[in-house]
């Protein structure tokens, strides 16, 4: 979905992703429904790019995530790396893929063993690597932590002795010690201060520049994504709801619910006045699915329809995709 | 504001904590006002001072490790830094509330909503029953929580995030404050769940003439709630004043270093500014200033004296001369 379509590889391609969790009742366990966590989710990841993908708690972006890393067997529809389908691999063919596709966690804290140096986390990734020898070892941890803005003295550091930030800095060096093309980032920088937040945003850019790294940013922070992500992917309920270019999803919104994120996101140099209320509180409390779209019981603009037809992804302009049937359609903008 | 007599006054206040071999000044000289009716917010990264100024306020600093070293803190003209336990009981909950920032830490999980709710009205007033089960309902219903009679009888555990910080913000209306403390209370919130508790926060305060004393860390939320703003920095005010004035046309290098590398969608393209260096040991501050190492604009003084407040128009005051000599704008 790119204009040099030719010119830019596509790394990650994922198509019609599904996941559903069963429901379980009873003395016997009996399955009484299902959760759609994941449903119908399609996008792209471009080389050298950053996809975000944003969403409220409980929306399914950290299951697409495992997803992706095959750490949950997705029930439906592919994931292409490099052209290549990896839902159908094996455990043993997919080995040696794995090395390529990476992850941040959000907590710094809880994401590094305590009881192994901040040299030996990030050389169990050098040994996966094929790198064995003591002294290649050595230098590759050098160069490893001087990338990420750490001196080569934290490898015989425990990561009690770090702050948050330098943990996140640690992680970053273990995700890039296999060398891998594509890194998921799931909520890197929430857990830190506005100042810190700023040093591994700042460093995740420049690492993206030098070693021409994807990212799938996982973020509820608006914010950051409009900052570092080149497309946009608005998840509600396991499902996409829009999926555009980063400066169309901010000046263009479609979707009611990117709107009502957009509304409730607290911004110093921005005074929204005219803010979209949603009908209820929060997604409810409820587990099955529904019919019909997932934001029916939130949205504004609720109509019979909504609660029974499968709506689908629709192309709202170039690159620009929503679900959303009445607003899709609509050239105007029904919110101001 | 309805009138010029500040409802909270804070006074050079100093809390230290001492340890065997050191002692941590995490509030340093404390001085700000809360106004009737005026939100105030305390604004800084974490270490800052900020919780440990708003415990003091309630009385709630464990004692030891933790001392007063100094300073007043004014209620209604009364030090509560003098009451003792029963003095200032009666003051809390009553004309002082709390609401914190991990409501499902914060509610016991094995009494209902009902339980917790009728406590909290009962510890500070007496009242006749059929009164507090019918103020019960009220609250839920002045939050904002649909179905109240039900929800009374509901354990925390089967509650919403948001839906529970209504119920701590509900216990801390149940005796009709004066001045609510809230110490976070939407960071472990959804950014949708957050907007309809602080427009819910909005209009209590408005309903109720309540004063706000509010504790954050983001930007963004001050840039909502708040009608003045105090920067902490290694347990100093480095500037507070009118919130636009603040936010627009900060005198503080730390104030503006912190704008100057929040992300958003208009820097792209740009990098971040990142304040280099880390926040100070509490224990070890730098002599002068304690934001001098990490501070592009200091100059010699800023290293051996501590630096006095400036004064800019309208109450808008920062720590810094240098920046007042030198009519620096914005990084």
């Amino acid at each position: 979905m790119n204009e040099n379509g030719s010119q830019n590889t596509i790394i990650l391609q994922v198509g019609n992703l599904k996941k559903y969790f069963p429901i379980r009742r009873g003395f016997f366990q009996k399955i009484t429904g299902w959760v759609r966590a994941v449903e119908n989710v399609s996008f792209q990841i471009d080389r050298a790019k950053t996809l975000g993908l944003v969403g409220e708690s409980g929306c399914g972006k950290t299951t697409v995530a495992r997803l992706i890393l095959k750490l949950l067997a997705a029930d439906g529809g592919q994931i292409l790396f490099n052209g290549q389908d990896i839902t159908q691999l094996d455990e043993k063919e997919m080995k040696p893929l794995r090395k390529e596709i990476q992850i941040i966690f959000q907590d710094p804290y809880g994401s590094l063993n305590p009881r192994m140096t901040v040299g030996q986390s990030i050389a169990e990734g050098l040994n996966i690597a094929g790198i064995h020898s003591r002294s290649q070892q050595e230098q590759r941890l050098e160069k490893l932590l001087k990338m990420v803005g750490m001196s080569p003295a934290s490898s015989d550091r425990f990561p009690h002795e770090f702050s948050g930030g330098q943990r996140q800095r640690v992680g970053i060096a273990r995700a890039l010690s296999v060398e891998p093309a594509l890194i998921i980032c799931d909520e890197p920088v929430s857990a830190l201060d506005v100042s810190i937040q700023a040093q591994i945003i700042n460093l995740l850019k420049d690492l993206q520049h030098q070693l021409q790294l994807s990212y799938l940013f996982i973020s509820h922070d608006l914010n950051v994504v409009g900052y570092l992500c080149d497309m946009v992917a608005v998840m509600y309920k396991g499902q996409i709801m829009e999926y555009a270019p980063t400066d169309a999803l901010f000046d263009h919104p479609i979707h009611p619910y990117t709107h009502l994120l957009l509304s409730a996101i607290p911004d110093v140099d921005r005074n929204i006045d005219t803010e979209m209320h949603a009908t209820a509180d929060e997604p409810g409390r409820t587990l099955k699915s529904q019919d019909g779209c997932s934001f029916q019981d939130r949205c504004p603009l609720v109509e019979n329809r909504c609660r029974h037809d499968l709506i689908e992804f629709e192309q709202a302009g170039p690159d620009h995709r929503v679900r959303c049937w009445k607003t899709a359609r609509d050239g105007s903008d029904p919110f101001f | 504001m309805v009138d010029n007599k500040a409802l909270l006054s804070v006074k050079e206040l100093k809390v230290y904590f001492r340890s065997e071999h050191e002692v941590a000044r995490a509030v340093d000289g404390v001085s700000f006002k809360v106004g009737r009716e005026e939100t105030v917010c305390l604004v800084g990264e974490s270490g800052c001072g900020k919780t440990v100024t708003a415990l003091s306020v309630m009385g709630l600093v464990p004692i030891p490790p933790g001392e007063i070293a100094g300073g007043r803190i004014l209620f209604e003209d009364q030090n509560l830094l003098v009451f003792n336990d029963n003095e200032m009981q009666a003051i809390r909950g009553n004309q002082i509330a709390m609401v914190f920032q991990e409501p499902l830490t914060s509610l016991n999980p094995v009494f209902t909503i009902g339980d917790q709710i009728g406590e909290a009205i009962q510890v500070h007033q007496t009242a006749p029953q059929n009164e507090v089960i019918h103020r019960r309902e009220q609250l839920l219903k002045d939050v904002g929580i649909a179905d109240p009679a039900q929800r009374l009888k509901d354990y925390p555990h089967q509650l919403s995030g948001g839906q529970r910080q209504r119920v701590m913000i509900a216990m801390a209306l149940a005796c009709d404050p004066e001045l609510i403390i809230a110490d976070e209370p939407t960071t472990a919130l959804d950014v949708t769940v957050q907007a309809q508790i602080l427009r819910l926060l909005e209009s209590i305060q408005k309903k109720r003439s309540m004063s706000v004393l509010y504790i954050t860390h983001d930007l963004g939320v001050v840039s909502k709630v708040a009608d003045r703003i105090c920067v902490m920095y290694a347990g100093i005010i480095a500037e507070q004043g009118k919130k636009d004035a603040v936010l627009k046309t900060p005198k503080h290098p730390y104030t503006q270093a912190l704008l100057a590398s929040l992300p958003n969608r208009e820097k792209r393209g740009q990098r971040l500014y990142s304040i280099p260096g880390t926040v100070p040991n509490p224990a070890y501050k730098p002599d002068g200033c304690p934001f001098h190492p990490r501070c592009r604009h200091a100059i010699q003084t800023c290293r051996e004296q501590y630096p006095l407040m400036c004064e800019y128009e309208d109450g808008h005051r920062a720590r810094c001369p240098v920046i007042f000599n030198g009519n620096k704008e914005k990084l």
